[in-house]
């Protein structure tokens, strides 16, 4: 997760012919509205840095001219920026040469497009082939690579349809295939489901991170809603009027907004949809071993005042949740503790996202569990804290 | 006061020495003129031969087959076909292949020409800044002008005719060529360029194919726009249908007026229509 797949060093990008005079009003801190009126140079982007990690997800947010388009553009070069320095592995694209540029669009780097940019001549397979189509590979061997990636996807049975007969949701998972089919390093993605209904908006965005993990594949993701960019985003960046206000984890930049402009944004956000497990979960106070005793467990209930506990075994693995109706049922016969382990209880872990985990705390008789992935106690979640974080 | 009523001023063009200049032109270089009048005149032979060996039934049969197809009904099938076999039957079959020849003569020339700049012009700028007031002079100028120096430089017959005829024809190709080509989705464009197409890819695998269906229009125009000229460039000696036309009317003959026109009609309709079906048959290819 640490090494750095792309430095970007203060990128400028401006459109227009008297660029230096643009420049030094914008150094004085000049508006880029009245810089336009002034001097006709449009700017698009000012001195943008960033890093983004090899497997991460960085997502891009910002109003419309906001620059984020055009930043997304200059990472494949789409758009050469006017200065500026873009590193891909430590090396200065716009240095590349024609073969070399053509080799990093055709290997490394694949976008996806809001209105998917699909060819409506060609059929739902020929439109997945067509990367590998272009770099020389031969047709046998594009067609089983394009039949493996739209069955990843979910279009099998759709490889011989027209474009035009495949919903917005269904034409997305084209784009996504077709980018994907070249075994890109980074993945581009410029507001890819900005224009799908809010359902399919959802399963998409799931289905994103559950390729995105299983591939382990760097994506860029830009996105005008801040809910998208919290949900999907490792790191995520608020670009303003071509320049980046603020760079962090959705958890810091929605507890530390740098200025009141990330704070409305942040406002609008759905906050169940950036909260995780891990900011609201509590030591769990009531617990015993697997092999202490019943009046053990009688006393630490009563200490606490509850009527549940917690069972570990070794290394703190959870083993379930007793009770104090079964302890008191076994207490008369003499059974042993074990019989009354309730093992079907809720768990969640550290990373899950309040909003998932809602539905969860409403129907649970006992505070979740936070386990790890090897089944460790890690802390407990109450209903009562899952509510109040989302005040 | 009189000048603000009447233009005052006439500049005194000496036209005679502009025509004594162009035909003065048109002798020095009667060779290159000759090689290619010769050239076109054997091309509108050799069509109007590969024509004549085609049975009149097959070329009614294809055209019933391909109007069938196209439109997916046996009666329009058969309508066309019965058109075909009127003209025949009004003893008009060997004017039309010699009318055929000629127009094809001149769409092949203009699609050869026009395509390539079509799409020369739509890469580039400057190129279109030049090419339109050009190409909207050549369409509005009235055709006949285009007779005098075709009659000048490749005198009378078959090969002037066709110089006029892709001069006034070559317009909607390369017009439409382009503007099929500009209107291309740009989104679909920068995908092809993301993937790593070169100029060429990019150009072959995606802005032609997404620009075919206008392409194709374009290329239905220039058919049209062909036929059209038959009977203006009977007056410089193509023969033909247009040539019929023409001495219906200097006889005031009514009725060879009227079936040597329904004629000229009836193969302008059925190109019109069996190109139109073939652009709106072109779907979806793979790879």
């Amino acid at each position: 997760m640490s090494e750095t797949i792309i430095h970007v060093e203060n990128v400028c990008k401006y459109y227009g012919i008297n660029k230096n005079a643009a420049v030094k009003m914008l150094n004085e801190g000049v508006e880029k509205d009245i810089i336009y009126k002034k001097t006709g140079v449009a700017v698009a982007l000012h001195n943008v840095s960033f890093d983004v990690k090899k497997g991460e997800i960085f997502t891009i947010i910002g109003l419309s001219g906001s620059g984020k388009s055009t930043m997304i553009r200059c990472l494949n070069l789409l758009h050469r920026p006017t200065s500026g320095k873009i590193l891909f592995k430590g090396k200065d694209i716009s240095e590349y040469d024609k073969p070399e540029l053509l080799d990093f669009r055709r290997h490394k780097i694949t976008m996806v497009f809001q209105n998917f940019g699909l060819m409506s001549h060609r059929d739902v397979l020929g439109n997945v082939a067509y990367g590998l189509e272009i770099r020389g590979v031969p047709k046998a061997e594009r067609d089983k690579k394009a039949m493996e990636m739209i069955e990843m996807v979910g279009l099998s049975g759709w490889e011989h349809q027209p474009i035009s007969s495949l919903s917005g949701g269904m034409r997305q998972r084209v784009g996504i295939a077709r980018a994907l089919a070249n075994e890109p390093e980074i993945l581009l993605m410029d507001e890819p489901f900005s224009a799908l209904d809010p359902l399919v908006r959802q399963d998409m965005q799931f289905e994103l991170l559950a390729l995105q993990r299983k591939l382990g594949i760097t994506v860029v993701f830009i996105t005008h809603d801040i809910n998208e960019a919290f949900k999907l985003g490792d790191t995520v960046a608020i670009m303003r009027d071509g320049k980046v206000i603020q760079i962090d984890t959705p958890e810091n930049m929605s507890a530390n907004p740098t200025d009141d402009y990330v704070r409305a944004f942040i406002e609008s956000a759905d906050k169940s949809k950036v909260f995780r497990v891990s900011q609201v979960m509590e030591i769990p106070t009531c617990m015993m071993r697997l092999h202490d005793g019943i009046s053990h467990a009688l006393n630490e209930m009563k200490r606490n005042g509850v009527s549940s506990i917690y069972v570990v075994g070794d290394h703190m693995k959870l083993e379930g949740i007793i009770t104090l109706d079964g302890l008191l049922k076994i207490r008369q016969e003499n059974r042993p503790l074990k019989e009354i382990i309730v093992k079907d209880i809720p768990t969640t872990t550290r990373d899950t996202l309040i909003s998932d985990v809602l539905p969860l705390a409403a129907e649970a008789k006992y505070p979740i569990a936070v386990v790890d992935d090897q089944g460790v106690l890690e802390g407990i979640v109450t209903k009562a804290a899952v509510l109040t974080s989302l005040l | 006061m009189e000048f603000l009523l009447k233009f005052p001023f006439r500049w005194n063009i000496d036209m005679d020495a502009i025509d004594e200049a162009v035909r003065g032109f048109s002798v020095r270089h009667a060779a290159f003129f000759d090689v290619i009048k010769v050239g076109l005149r054997e091309f509108v032979s050799l069509l109007q031969t590969i024509l004549g060996w085609v049975p009149w039934w097959l070329l009614i049969l294809l055209a019933a087959l391909a109007g069938w197809k196209i439109s997916g009904s046996k009666k329009i099938g058969l309508l066309y076909g019965a058109m075909l076999f009127f003209i025949g039957l009004i003893g008009y079959w060997d004017l039309m292949n010699i009318t055929l020849s000629i127009v094809l003569a001149s769409v092949v020339i203009s699609l050869l020409l026009g395509l390539p700049l079509g799409i020369l012009i739509s890469g580039n700028e400057k190129a279109n800044t030049i090419a339109r007031p050009i190409l909207d002079t050549m369409q509005t100028m009235p055709v006949f002008v285009y007779l005098i120096p075709a009659v000048m430089f490749f005198s009378l017959g078959n090969a002037p005719a066709v110089i006029a005829t892709t001069i006034y024809a070559i317009v909607p190709v390369i017009r439409l060529t382009s503007h099929a080509i500009r209107q291309v989705d740009p989104e679909v464009i920068e995908a092809a360029k993301a993937f790593g197409s070169t100029k060429s890819q990019t150009l072959w695998k995606v802005q032609i194919p997404q620009a075919l269906p206008t392409i194709m229009a374009g290329v239905n125009q220039t058919l049209m726009m062909a036929m059209s000229m038959v009977v203006t460039c009977s007056m410089i000696g193509a023969r033909g249908l247009g040539n019929e036309v023409l001495i219906a009317v200097n006889r005031s003959e009514i009725s060879r007026g009227i079936f040597s026109g329904t004629a000229v009609v009836i193969i302008a309709i059925l190109m019109d229509r069996l190109t139109q079906g073939w652009v709106k048959n072109d779907g979806v290819k793979q790879s």
